[in-house]
């Protein structure tokens, strides 16, 4: 949309902001049937996997609690930490860039490319070059990104937007994939069928000979170490290993949330996330690099540092509690309303529960009437607190959100009628056969939610003038609601 | 930009973004230390039988092959099973011992990456395994060598000494060197992109053969 205009500006918020609340997204996204049965499948399967690989782990939750600390020391430190990190890979051979936002960071990265002369650019799975519309920049210049996770080839090539942090195209049956490449994909023989291992096959053969080619790839990064300047990306299938290692030219976007103080810090993060994110133990493959290696891997290194409004959330004691996000999705997978609607009725890059919270805070319009009716979509159930590795407390946050949003509204914005919104999420859970497990929990936690209350958030509430949002439990709302209705 | 391109708008976002930081931080505030109540290190030491067992359980769980042999056999190992599957072509880091492997390519700097993919396999030593994930570390030491050797060819056999197997990952963060390039493996690529159902081998090797070499019993 308005990519190179000033941020704030309506519409210049792109692949952050979606056009509709999410009320209407939502019902769109509640008759598609094959949403929602691979939604449910996916997640319950990694509800289960993730159950079990964690309660192996005798230490979880000091895990936790120290995944916890490590996230809130880097983001109290940040300008230090990044300025460290700088150095360090500065020290290494790497290049350094700072973006305010993500037309800035679009143009910094198009610059590096352009001075390559490629005009193909290898992508490796990122949601921050998703947040900054960096494919469109790219086009625009005349650039083709390929995305070479197999799932973000999927989306690409449907002309698509992914639907799940960790399993972007969740929302396609293997019919349509298999579709998709004999449109697309000269490599696939008339004759593909639509089995998940001859599909992969196909990708496999399409990006070998790229992988073996390119000049140039694009990656983002999952942590940042500033003490060494070393970059840490997870993954699964190996595209990753690929772009960071045979093209001669690596561009690294990161936001700059993504920085850890420390090496060892590691020790915490790499158990917690993976566990979190897909449910194994270790992901398949985790690369590291610091700087440029002589003679192995990209000898020319170029690392982005975008603020694209993390600096604004920083300074709000909301959105400082979600940048601690490590973007494991645990919030997603186990949340009644994500598991219904999917990712694309968040109208985001980033859905779910941390991305309710996410959106309004990096868009810095929590009054919105689009961004703004993210924090209503929640039973505030309080499986997401449970799930998460670095213990955000997402519903406290949602909780204040709404706060937010209401008093927006009370100043004459347009307002997303919560009353509305309440009635639409509660009725989805509701619906469900499984809602009474859901609610009885529900009510539990609810119960517990209101004291749980951040020190931080209190001394905001107190300092920022605003109400305190009366917490009610979600069967008290759910029973308020439904009388509205009848 | 820090570094050679002098772009003037650039170094204005740094200084801008830094501000802002700075402002958006209230002055003084320390963070708290961080705790580190979590395990350090396993109750085995380094190349115990049970963390032999537990890696080599967890690599088979992954998908991998495991074999287990004493040091003056390796060589054995290996020939046994390239010749079951009838490879030819091997390619070592400069740094493995010869004997491992005779008649093997060693790689060279200057050997472009891309015609890696025309050899079968790949034969490595290993820095680092981690026994309670089944992960194996490489840190692109001369018997590990470059990251594209790992990479482009279709099978690697990783030769694993007892004494760098630990339990835990905090073990194996303490022993590595973070300024080199590395690679954590654990099991072949893998992808469950596709209706959540798990496809091996994507991009990456698709075999990946583990030699355990124990001194002892
Ligand atoms: S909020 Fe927590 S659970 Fe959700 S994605 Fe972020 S780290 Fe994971």
């Amino acid at each position: 949309m308005s990519a190179g205009g000033p941020a704030g500006r309506s519409g210049a918020h792109g692949p952050l902001r979606g056009r509709e609340p999410f009320p209407d997204a939502a019902r769109r996204a509640l008759a598609d049937t094959q949403l929602r049965q691979n939604l449910a499948r996916a997640t319950r399967t990694i509800r289960a996997r993730r159950a079990e690989v964690v309660g192996e782990v005798p230490d979880w939750e000091a895990l936790r609690e120290a995944g916890r600390a490590i996230r809130a020391e880097a983001t109290q430190r940040l300008p230090e930490l990044l300025e460290t990190l700088e150095a360090q890979v500065v020290a290494r051979g790497g290049t350094v860039h700072w973006a305010r936002d993500a037309a800035e960071a679009t143009r910094v990265v198009v610059n590096c490319v352009q001075a390559t002369g490629a005009r193909e650019v290898l992508k490796v799975k990122s949601m921050t070059t998703q947040e900054i519309g960096l494919n469109t920049a790219l086009e625009r210049a005349g650039i083709r990104p390929v995305e070479t996770d197999l799932a973000e080839l999927i989306v690409q090539l449907a002309g698509d937007t992914p639907s799940h942090i960790v399993v972007p195209a969740i929302h396609r049956n293997r019919e349509e994939i298999r579709q998709l490449f004999r449109q697309h994909l000269p490599e696939a023989p008339a004759a593909l069928g639509d089995d998940p291992q001859e599909l992969a096959a196909v990708a496999r053969r399409h990006l070998r000979q790229k992988f073996l080619r390119a000049p140039v790839a694009i990656s983002g990064v999952n942590f940042a170490v500033a003490e060494t300047g070393t970059l840490v990306v997870v993954e699964s299938e190996g595209n990753g290993r690929m772009c960071l290692t045979l093209p001669s030219t690596l561009v690294t976007v990161m936001g700059i949330e993504k920085v850890i103080p420390r090496w060892r810090d590691l020790d915490v993060l790499l158990q917690l996330l993976p566990r979190s994110a897909t449910g194994e133990r270790m992901n398949p493959y985790t690369s590291m690099w610091t700087g440029v290696t002589p003679g192995d891997g990209p000898q020319t290194f170029h690392l982005v540092l975008v603020d694209g409004g993390r600096s604004r959330a920083l300074a709000d004691p909301i959105g400082r509690e979600a940048l601690r996000c490590i973007r494991c999705s645990a919030c997603l997978n186990v949340c009644p309303v994500f598991e219904r609607v999917g990712g694309h009725a968040y109208g985001s890059v980033y859905p779910g529960p941390i991305g309710a919270i996410l959106t309004p805070q990096l868009t810095g319009r929590p009054g919105d009437r689009v961004t703004g009716s993210l924090p209503f979509a929640s039973t505030l159930c309080g499986a997401c607190l449970d799930a998460c590795p670095v213990l955000i407390d997402i519903p406290q946050l949602l909780v204040h959100l709404r706060g937010v949003a209401r008093a927006g509204a009370r100043q004459g914005r347009r307002p997303p009628s919560p009353s509305t919104l309440a009635m639409g999420a509660a009725a989805w859970v509701m619906a469900d056969g499984s809602r009474l497990g859901w609610a009885g929990r529900a009510a539990r936690l609810g119960r517990r939610l209101p004291a749980a209350g951040l020190p931080p958030l209190a001394r905001w509430l107190r300092t920022r003038d605003l109400p305190t949002p009366p917490p009610e439990t979600f069967r008290a709302w759910w029973a308020r609601t439904r009388r509205g209705r009848s | 930009m820090v570094g050679a391109d002098p772009a003037r708008p650039v170094v204005n976002a740094r200084t801008v973004v830094l501000g802002r930081l700075r402002r958006a931080l209230q002055p003084g505030v320390v963070p708290e230390p961080i705790v580190r109540a979590y395990r350090q290190a396993g109750p085995s030491p380094p190349g115990a039988p049970a963390l032999l067992d537990r890696l080599q359980a967890r690599l088979l769980d992954l998908g991998a092959g495991v074999r287990r042999t004493a040091p003056d056999t390796v060589a054995e190992v290996i020939a046994a099973l390239l010749a079951a599957r009838g490879a030819t072509t091997v390619v070592v880091p400069a740094g493995l011992p010869r004997t491992f492997v005779p008649g093997a390519v060693v790689d060279a700097a200057d050997r472009p990456a891309p015609t890696l993919d025309q050899v079968d396999l790949v034969v490595t030593g290993c820095a680092v395994a981690i026994a309670e994930t089944g992960t194996l570390v490489l840190d692109g030491s001369p018997d590990q060598g470059r990251r594209a050797l790992t990479l482009v060819p279709d099978w690697h056999i990783a030769v694993v000494a007892a004494a760098r197997v630990v339990e835990t990952l905090p073990e194996a963060i303490a022993r590595l060197d973070p300024t080199r390039p590395l690679t954590f493996i654990s099991g072949p690529s893998a992808t469950s992109d596709i209706e959540f159902r798990r496809v091996e081998g994507v991009h990456g090797p698709r075999t990946l053969d583990v030699i355990l070499v124990t001194t002892g019993g």
